[in-house]
């Protein structure tokens, strides 16, 4: 082998390898806290940044993909069958763990601009999210249960494919905005920005976003896992005076 | 307005749920019962979940109980030492309901047993009511005087008492099952238990209809309180937010179903009800009957380890 083609050789990987570390994410978040109000009726995050280069931009073209991703917990997906004229669950299969929020954005619709295995490294699209391996069954056909899962998630908000919904101008700067529902429960929503080109992740950033309850419902939802008792027992103390409270006013209008 | 439930993890609007509370409120003052077999559904239908809806239902029927007791009480229409016996059986009732609710929800069948339960229940108590209410109006129409009631197998029992408000003298064992029955009923499905309670109070045990509505309230309130207390220290499902959301529609609307109950006669009242019901009952086996549009159901809470 000429010297001259081993030099070719490693030019070439080094232009392959180059962006890895030509190009960076910055990252800005609109707020990286969600506290949950009595008056709470969902948040939109904004995720915005900026692309560092330290070489002229190089060919083929840039994407960023944005994925939010709520505590991970166990779920039983259950299915109801005819038996007896009536519907009822006949069989359910337990996935070992979904997030319970979970959004990709990205500038392009994901097939397009992400390979297999960068997906299955980076665990990016959604039904990567979920850990299916050993869901114990009593269904042979686990897939459509996961897919029911899925159907049902997005169809509520907390799963959400956003295509062409991350914003890229001058190749530079990015931005998306991504609505977190309602129904949220508590935790950190990690949070992380991939830079992509020609399908493959050239760079990443992960942060985290904390969700939490504050004030009054914080109080309520700390008494109510810690001291139980004394939270059922003030619960029917608040009854009992709303309902006494309630009869002498009426008495007292009606005089 | 929306408002997040702390318990419950979800927003919904405040005067949605207000209004649930103030229709709930008015059958409750009209009718003596807990109103909870439509409050419950109601809340499942605004997405509360199941656990949660049941457990925060029997802590709001608490509230209405007082707020209606208190009038009853006022108009000497309560029998306290009936109330005490159906009450010993009720509470043994609804410990083992609380169990029974805790067994099922992990194993994914409490919905089914819970609208089961409504299904079969309000069926055969609204029919029965609705029967018999309709002959007593044709009776009264006609001016005939009603029917003494005839000693049936209940006065051959054991242990017998007086009850001097309802005009008594049985044993105390059809009233400690009858009690015990609704606890169980009251645990299971977050319901104060009337509409059991009030036919078998007026058919089962011959009680005078004055003294029924305000004798089951009595008995309602301490059930469903230690319901409560029993599902806020076994599962954390009681939501108190949502509880004093629902309570403040319900005594409001408790004080006017109260004086429309006043304005109405005895019959009319039970055949209003008895069609209530029935309406409910009807509703819950559509649902069982046609193919729900999803099949599949997630569980997050109570999953089995």
């Amino acid at each position: 082998m000429s010297s001259a083609r081993v030099f070719g050789v490693i030019f070439l990987l080094l232009a392959l390898i180059r962006p890895a570390w030509a190009e960076e994410v910055v990252l800005g978040l609109s707020r990286s806290e969600i506290p949950i109000t009595a008056t709470f009726n969902g948040s939109e995050i904004l995720v915005f940044g900026a692309i560092k280069r330290e070489a002229p931009l190089p060919e083929g073209a840039l994407d960023v993909i944005v994925t939010i991703a709520g505590p991970d917990a166990p779920v039983q997906v259950r299915r109801k069958e005819r038996r007896f004229g009536i519907w009822v669950n006949a069989s359910s299969v337990r996935i070992g763990s979904a997030p319970g929020f979970y959004a990709v954005a990205s500038t392009r619709a994901l097939p397009q601009i992400l390979s297999e295995t960068e997906d299955l490294r980076h665990q990016i699209s959604i039904p990567l999210a979920l850990r299916t391996v050993g869901a114990s069954e009593d269904a042979p056909d686990v897939d459509a249960f996961v897919e029911a899962l899925l159907r049902i998630r997005q169809e509520e908000g907390t799963y959400k494919i956003l295509e062409n919904a991350v914003a890229l101008d001058e190749k530079t700067l990015f931005r998306t905005a991504v609505f977190l529902p309602p129904r949220l429960s508590e935790g950190d929503y990690r949070t992380r920005i991939f830079l992509l080109r020609d399908e493959a992740v050239i760079d990443s950033y992960e942060t985290s976003i904390d969700v939490r309850k504050v004030g009054l419902e914080r109080w309520l939802f700390n008494l109510a896992y810690e001291r139980p008792l004394v939270y059922g027992i003030m619960a029917l103390v608040v009854a009992c005076l709303a309902g006494w409270g309630a009869s002498a006013a009426a008495r007292a209008v009606r005089g | 307005m929306q408002i997040y439930l702390p318990i419950a993890e979800v927003s919904v609007n405040a005067f949605v749920l207000f209004g649930i509370g103030g229709l709930v409120g008015i059958l409750s003052g009209m009718f003596g019962v807990g109103g909870g077999f439509l409050m419950t559904p109601m809340l499942f239908f605004i997405g509360i979940p199941p656990a949660v809806a049941v457990a925060t239902g029997a802590n709001q029927i608490v509230a209405s109980s007082v707020s209606g007791v208190l009038a009853h009480l006022r108009r000497r229409s309560v029998d306290l030492p009936m109330g005490m016996v159906l009450l010993i059986g009720g509470l043994a009732g609804a410990a083992l309901g609380v169990r029974i609710f805790t067994l099922l929800s992990r194993s994914g069948q409490i919905d089914l047993l819970v609208t089961l339960c409504y299904v079969v229940f309000l069926g055969a108590v609204g029919g029965l009511m609705f029967v018999e209410s309709l002959a007593a109006l044709r009776r009264s129409k006609r001016g005939a005087a009603p029917k003494r009631r005839k000693h049936n197998w209940v006065h051959s029992l054991p242990g017998k008492m007086k009850f001097r408000v309802s005009g008594l003298y049985i044993s105390v064992i059809p009233p400690l099952a009858v009690g015990f029955l609704v606890g169980m009923l009251s645990a299971i499905m977050g319901v104060g238990g009337g509409f059991i309670m009030v036919p078998a109070m007026i058919y089962l045990l011959g009680m005078p209809t004055k003294v029924v509505i305000g004798t089951s309230l009595f008995q309602i309130i301490f059930v469903t309180g230690f319901v409560t207390v029993m599902h806020a220290t076994s599962s954390q499902t009681v939501d108190v937010l949502l509880a004093l959301v629902l309570i403040l529609g319900g005594v409001i609307g408790a004080q006017i179903g109260t004086v429309i109950a006043l304005r109405l006669k005895a019959e009319q009242l039970r055949i209003l009800l008895a069609l209530l019901v029935l309406g409910v009952c009807f509703r819950l086996a559509l649902d069982l009957l046609i193919m729900p549009e999803e099949l599949y159901s997630l569980q997050i809470r109570g999953v089995a380890p």
